[in-house]
């Protein structure tokens, strides 16, 4: 396993960096497996680092169809926090943010973790109400949450048009634990790390069928031929249905586009990730200078990867509205990632009606800041057969219940959460 | 996208609003909570050609029913929604 230390990095310099090594092995696939985990996004490899690290599972394989990191891992706007309403969700997310504090220890790899504060702007009265009683619910769930008046958004954030003759400013509500990381150094420190611990990486492996007999899973049937498990976990994001429809289970699941866009790269203008409260829109600058943006779904199914002009004319529109500054600059690039879009806009990390078959999806729009907690409860719930406290309520069945954790109350419509 | 209306003719998306899925049927009032549970919640979610509810709001303002492809984006038959639809 290559370590990295500032040390290695002058002494390979001294060397004429000739030292270097694959960060993890490009494994062949073996008839079997304790588990199987497919995916290699950032979630797939949470889920086998966790596995190796927590609960000593070690042989266990990652099986990613294309390159890993190279899904929703790779098509994202790298927002991490943890500011959300219900307990359900605040609790789990904030699970997952103490794991982002300390992800570049556990990992051995830096994936430039930047607690640089999550500002959600509003700008009415109904808003601000709205905010106080989110900021209150984290706070009783431990986060730390934070109000500020106009003043603090303009010491915060000096660009934004506080009297935007439409939208002015009232004030805005902060978790200065948020911030952001590095997409790409997530999928491959979990690689990294989960290579290290004995974990087979498989790349070019796409999942064709799936093996069941009883009611029990037994493997899979890929496209490097059959490889056999009795426990397999899911982590494919927006193709979460294609591989339950192989299962012959249905969830309930829609697939969306999520665009998202980068400018020309810039001197530092924004040094934290402010949201716009009166439209979709959310900004932070990457550490290469470009202003990394998105806003809300193209707002009908697609697996097609790419958005289209709508939807961007409307975040274009918003964060000029926000951020007048922005109208000079042009965007450099833009993609879509394809949503597992649920009907109440939360999760589900549970076991499925297939003995054996567990999942981590519907991760909507939010699946990055989950992704070490995703991994981490998936991991869990794969190793113990249960679900751990932190998950038990992002279950298959909780609609049907009537335990819907729908945290904007917007009803069962998936285009719309 | 351009979504050729049956009243308006081809159109951009921009001037339709999605509906969501045409293919769940309300059931009878009746029916049971299962299968209110199925029309509520349980979408087929196809990686190919859907069929689905879109309202041309900014034009004519009918119900359409569009048959459109979700990876290509293609568009197939649009017809008005209307008894039998």
């Amino acid at each position: 396993m290559p370590r990295y230390s500032a040390f290695r990095i002058f002494a390979e310099g001294l060397r004429g960096n000739r030292g270097w090594t694959p960060t993890w092995r490009k494994a062949a696939p073996k008839p079997a497996y304790d588990v199987i985990v497919v995916g290699g996004g950032g979630h797939g490899l949470a889920t086998a680092f966790y596995l190796a690290e927590v609960h000593g599972i070690r042989n266990v394989a990652v099986l990613e169809r294309g390159l890993i990191g190279q899904g929703n891992t790779g098509r994202n706007t790298t927002i991490v926090r943890s500011n959300y309403l219900l307990p359900e969700n605040n609790r789990f997310y904030e699970k997952s943010l103490q794991l982002w504090e300390g992800l570049e220890q556990s990992l051995g790899y830096n994936v430039m973790m930047s607690q640089r504060g999550v500002v959600n702007l509003f700008h009415n009265d109904a808003q601000r109400n709205a905010a106080m009683r989110r900021g209150n619910s984290m706070r009783l769930g431990g986060i730390d949450a934070e109000l500020l008046d106009r003043d603090g958004v303009r010491a915060m954030c000096p660009l934004i048009d506080l009297d935007n003759g439409r939208y002015p400013v009232m004030g805005g509500l902060v978790q200065r634990r948020g911030g952001t990381a590095r997409h790409d150094a997530v999928a491959w420190g979990f690689a990294h790390a989960a290579d290290a611990r004995g974990v087979d990486i498989i790349e070019h492996c796409e999942v064709t069928g799936m093996l069941i007999e009883d009611g029990a899973i037994q493997g899979v049937q890929t496209t490097r031929g059959e490889i056999r498990a009795p426990k397999i976990g899911l982590a494919v994001a927006g193709h979460t249905t294609t591989l339950t429809d192989m299962a012959g289970i249905q969830v309930p699941i829609e697939t969306h586009l999520l665009q998202a866009f980068v400018s020309e790269s810039l001197k530092p203008m924004i040094d934290c990730v402010v949201t716009f409260g009166a439209g979709h829109f959310y900004i932070s600058q990457s550490d290469k200078g470009g202003l990394v943006f998105g806003g809300g779904l193209d707002g009908y199914n697609s697996y097609g990867s790419r958005g289209t002009l709508r939807e961007a004319e409307h975040v274009f529109a918003a964060g000029v509205s926000m951020i007048p500054a922005l109208g000079r600059l042009r965007a450099l690039r833009s993609w879509a990632g394809v949503m597992d879009m649920t009907p109440d806009g939360s999760p589900y990390i549970c076991k499925t009606p297939i003995h054996g078959l567990y999942m981590t999806a519907g991760w909507c729009y939010g699946g990055f800041k989950a992704t070490p907690g995703s991994g981490w409860c998936h991991a869990w719930t794969i190793a113990h057969d249960e679900p751990h406290p932190l998950n038990a309520a992002f279950t298959l069945d909780r609609l049907r219940q009537g335990r819907a954790l729908d945290e904007r109350g917007n009803g069962p419509y998936p285009w719309m959460q | 996208m351009r979504i050729p209306c049956p009243h308006c003719g081809p159109r951009d998306e921009i001037e339709f609003s999605f509906r969501g899925d045409a293919s769940a049927c309300r059931p009878t009032p009746g029916a049971g909570p299962d299968a209110f549970y199925d029309y509520v919640y349980t979408r087929t979610n196809p990686r190919g050609w859907t069929l689905e509810w879109w309202q041309h709001a900014s034009g004519c303002r009918a119900w359409l029913q569009v048959r459109r492809h979700t990876v290509t984006h293609e568009i197939g038959a649009v017809t008005p929604a209307g008894p039998g639809a």
